[in-house]
């Protein structure tokens, strides 16, 4: 009785009228989901990483008695106040969007894919239990129980981050299920689904990329303090914690996504051919740095000779499969694929240079570079951490299309039938573009009195309560 | 028991939590909301702010547990009530963020001009939030949601009585259960003329509570007849005892006691929503999916079973220990909760 019901799930309407309702609503639910996520994975990286980050400052003004270093680790605790509750709401809306904008993924997939996110309840639920504890346990909690009444919050960052990119890396890489004949999951092995084959190195990148993030975006803003004259201890501190912190994930990070590459070559070849722009399949494939397919043959930017061969074969005769290994419609548009993984890559490698810079300089005088140089890049790091992660992002995702589901279910089989998208979309735009904005300026306005009582030693009416530190 | 009947008890326990406590926690942003003009509403004001401030983010996640248990276990549940209630659910979506947004930033903001104005946007989504949310409950109750991707219609689904009713509930019965928890917490504080501020609405909230949800079983009568035969049968021992409990809870309040006052307030609201699940079992939406016919296979069953386990053995201690701390006052400190900037000439209107 129920069977026919169900198959709905399973296939579209061939109905025209229903074929143009999608395309107009596919266009704007990506647009929505982009545009959603795309923030939300900005605040998901704060929400792992910064944590971890204010524990160490915590930890460092603990051990060393320094009241400098617990004033920091007060301070940022204010501002995760703020972007863990902006990112609640906004990973909130994510879980909405499930099934507001892909009802045909979840009623299909659900089975399988929601079990990795079942597992994020349980991480988020611990997150959220430790972070209103350790923020609002400053004053009473006794110093060492308030340090572990981190950790947990640290840990859950952790544990979220390995499920939620583990529901991605199914995505790119399905497992842990059987199909009956009308295309229903049949069976699920929970394992199989959590331990897919893409798991390991999208995790692992992930988490990779929330420190730098996090790392070189708090450390751009006291690079900013620095060059404005601010030279105290505490900013000093601050740029050092955080700025480590992301030089150490920068060259790890390269690592893994070198290893990443060559498992998306070979679980995703026509991704991997879109990344590397490469529409036939052959050996001594070049790197191509910018420029855009046009029928299927490259145009601008610089081909260097046999180096994608190189690197994904290490020679000069490995063979990468091209774009034309099958037919368009199953293709990805790889010139936004391409474009955005050179900038991804490209802005990743760029960050070696002010990281390397002051790893010598305090390898060989235990001081930050003296160049203002130095200051100025390192002012610019956050803003491209940030840029090369969703530079990342859009590469696994609209390298992933057409598919939702690799291989298996369309985007455009799983989009909503329900009509007005577009208001939504339109809705949705105004409402993050001022939520976006507020955050900015509310943290912005936080720093500036903290600048000013710092300067004053003014009361501020939320200012923290620096002389009574526990 | 069978395993769809066993995760269907646990996606209940869940949403009869969120209920409970996250529901609460919009009542907050209700009496905020008429709290006045910024002097007189300075004191009700800060003490909402302390009582939503540590708890509001871990109440909250109870509809995230549920949202996320219901799209593994009953894919084609979720998939269907999402895809046809698009309006309410996006408006909820939207009040969610609003409502947290505006609550975290009204604390850190150094100006009047910013508290008044992220105090609103919190006030006025903590009303549409429940509000969207219980009517998308009432469609889903009335059995107007089809399976399918967007079968049902976007707007004849959910403007209906049983919705429009079902979301004024969800406000009524927010408003009340947070006025009955803010007269203990003001009693906690020993803020004798909060306690009285409170002990009056929480008085008025209830009897408007009780009356609305009588009015609604006529309307459930009338307008969702599946359910009402199962209140009236089955679920009706459930009705009974959230007759009671809120009977007695208006009782013990009016005679100043605080802390039980609150146990039965939260068991009215507790067994309305349970008795709501007895009454349509075994649908899941009623009369189109049965908890049978739309449960996910045997692993995906046993794997969430396996991890709710977990998350009682972790969450449980650690909301325990969260609620200890915060009902020993040992999350706040003097001066740290909310207050209201003082008025600055150029900023009095």
């Amino acid at each position: 009785m129920i069977a026919p019901a169900l198959a709905g799930f399973a296939t579209v309407s061939p109905a025209a009228t229903v074929a143009a309702a999608t395309a107009a609503n596919l266009l704007a639910a990506r647009t929505q989901m982009a545009i959603t996520l795309g923030f939300h994975i900005v605040l998901a990286c704060l929400g792992v990483a910064f944590p971890a980050l204010m524990l160490l400052a915590e930890w460092r003004g603990r051990r060393h008695a320094d009241p400098d270093a617990l004033l920091l680790a007060q301070r940022w605790s204010k501002v995760v106040a703020v972007t863990f509750a902006v990112g609640a709401v906004s990973g909130t809306v994510l879980s909405f969007e499930m099934g507001l904008l892909w009802p045909g993924l979840i009623g299909r997939f659900g089975a399988a894919f929601g079990i990795p996110f079942a597992l994020e309840g349980i991480a988020f639920f611990l997150e959220a239990i430790f972070v209103a504890i350790y923020l609002y346990g400053w004053r009473h909690l006794g110093g060492r129980a308030h340090l572990l009444s981190g950790v947990p919050i640290a840990l859950a960052g952790a544990v979220g981050t390995f499920s939620v990119v583990t529901a991605n890396a199914w995505m790119n890489a399905p497992a842990g299920f059987t199909l009956d004949a009308n295309g229903q999951v049949a069976s699920v092995a929970p394992l199989g689904v959590l331990f897919n084959g893409a798991t390991g190195y999208e995790v692992v990148h992930m988490f990779l990329a929330a420190f730098m993030v996090t790392g070189f975006l708090v450390a751009s803003v006291y690079a900013v303090a620095l060059l404005r004259g601010h030279r105290d201890h505490a900013t000093r501190l601050a740029f050092l914690l955080t700025f480590s912190v992301a030089v150490v994930a920068t060259p790890l990070q390269i690592a893994v996504g070198d290893v990443a590459a060559r498992a998306v070559r070979d679980q995703q070849p026509v991704k991997f051919a879109a990344m590397e722009l490469i529409n036939r399949t052959g050996s001594h494939q070049p790197e191509t740095i910018g420029g855009i397919l046009v029928d299927g043959h490259v145009v601008g930017g610089l081909a260097i000779p046999d180096v994608a061969s190189l690197l994904s074969g290490f020679s000069p005769d490995a063979v990468i499969a091209g774009l034309n290994t099958v037919p368009q419609d199953q293709q990805p548009p790889a010139d936004v694929v391409h474009l955005a993984w050179n900038a991804m890559v490209g802005i990743g490698t760029l960050l070696l240079v002010p990281a390397a810079w002051f790893v010598l300089a305090w390898w060989r005088r235990r001081e930050l570079p003296r160049s203002p140089w130095f200051l100025r890049l390192a002012s610019l790091t956050g803003i491209a951490a940030v840029l090369a992660m969703e530079a990342g992002w859009i590469v696994t995702e609209v390298g992933r299309q057409p598919w939702l589901v690799y291989d298996v279910l369309r985007t455009s089989d799983a989009v909503t039938q329900a009509p007005g998208i577009v208001v939504s979309l339109v809705l949705t735009s105004a409402l993050y573009l001022v939520l976006a904005m507020t955050t900015l300026l509310v943290i912005a306005g936080m720093a500036r009195r903290w600048q000013h009582a710092a300067l004053s030693d003014a009361d501020v009416p939320y200012g923290p309560r620096e002389a009574t530190l526990p | 028991m069978s395993a769809p009947d066993l995760v269907a008890i646990v996606l209940w326990a869940g949403l009869t939590l969120y209920a409970v406590l996250g529901g609460a926690d919009f009542g907050g942003g209700f009496w905020d909301l008429v709290a006045g003009g910024d002097e007189q509403g300075r004191a009700p004001r800060a003490l909402i702010d302390l009582a939503i401030g540590p708890v509001w983010e871990a109440n909250h996640t109870w509809l995230i547990f549920d949202l996320v248990i219901l799209w593994t276990a009953f894919p084609q549940a979720f998939a269907s009530v999402m895809s046809t209630l698009f309006v309410p659910l996006t408006l909820a979506a939207f009040g969610i963020v609003l409502r947290g947004s505006g609550f975290a930033f009204r604390k850190v903001v150094g100006r009047l001009a910013g508290q008044r104005l992220f105090g609103a946007v919190f006030a006025i989504s903590s009303l549409l939030t429940p509000f969207f949310l219980g009517a998308a409950l009432g469609a889903i109750a009335s059995g107007r949601i089809p399976v399918g991707n967007a079968v049902g219609d976007p707007w004849a689904s959910w403007l209906t009585p049983t919705s429009l009713l079902t979301g004024v509930l969800a406000v009524a019965g927010s408003a009340y259960l947070a006025a009955v928890y803010f007269v203990a917490d003001a009693r906690r504080r020993g803020d004798v003329e909060l306690e009285a501020y409170f002990r009056r609405r929480a008085l008025a909230a209830g009897l408007v509570t009780g009356a609305l949800a009588l009015v609604g079983l006529a309307v459930l009568h009338a307008d969702a007849t599946y359910l009402f035969e199962g209140l009236t049968s089955r679920g009706l021992p459930l009705i009974l005892l959230s007759v009671a409990c809120g009977g007695l809870a208006l009782v013990l309040l009016a005679r100043g006691s605080v802390h039980p006052a609150r146990g039965f307030a939260a068991g009215a609201v507790a067994a309305v929503v349970v008795g709501w699940g007895v009454a349509q079992y075994p649908y899941l939406l009623p009369t189109t999916l049965t908890l049978a016919a739309g449960a996910a296979p045997v692993g995906t069953l046993a794997a969430l079973t396996v991890i709710t386990i977990v998350a009682a053995l972790l969450i449980g201690p650690s909301l325990g220990l969260l609620f200890v701390l915060d009902q020993r006052s040992r999350l706040e400190a003097e001066g740290e909760g909310f207050q209201w900037t003082s008025v600055s000439p150029h900023e009095r209107r």
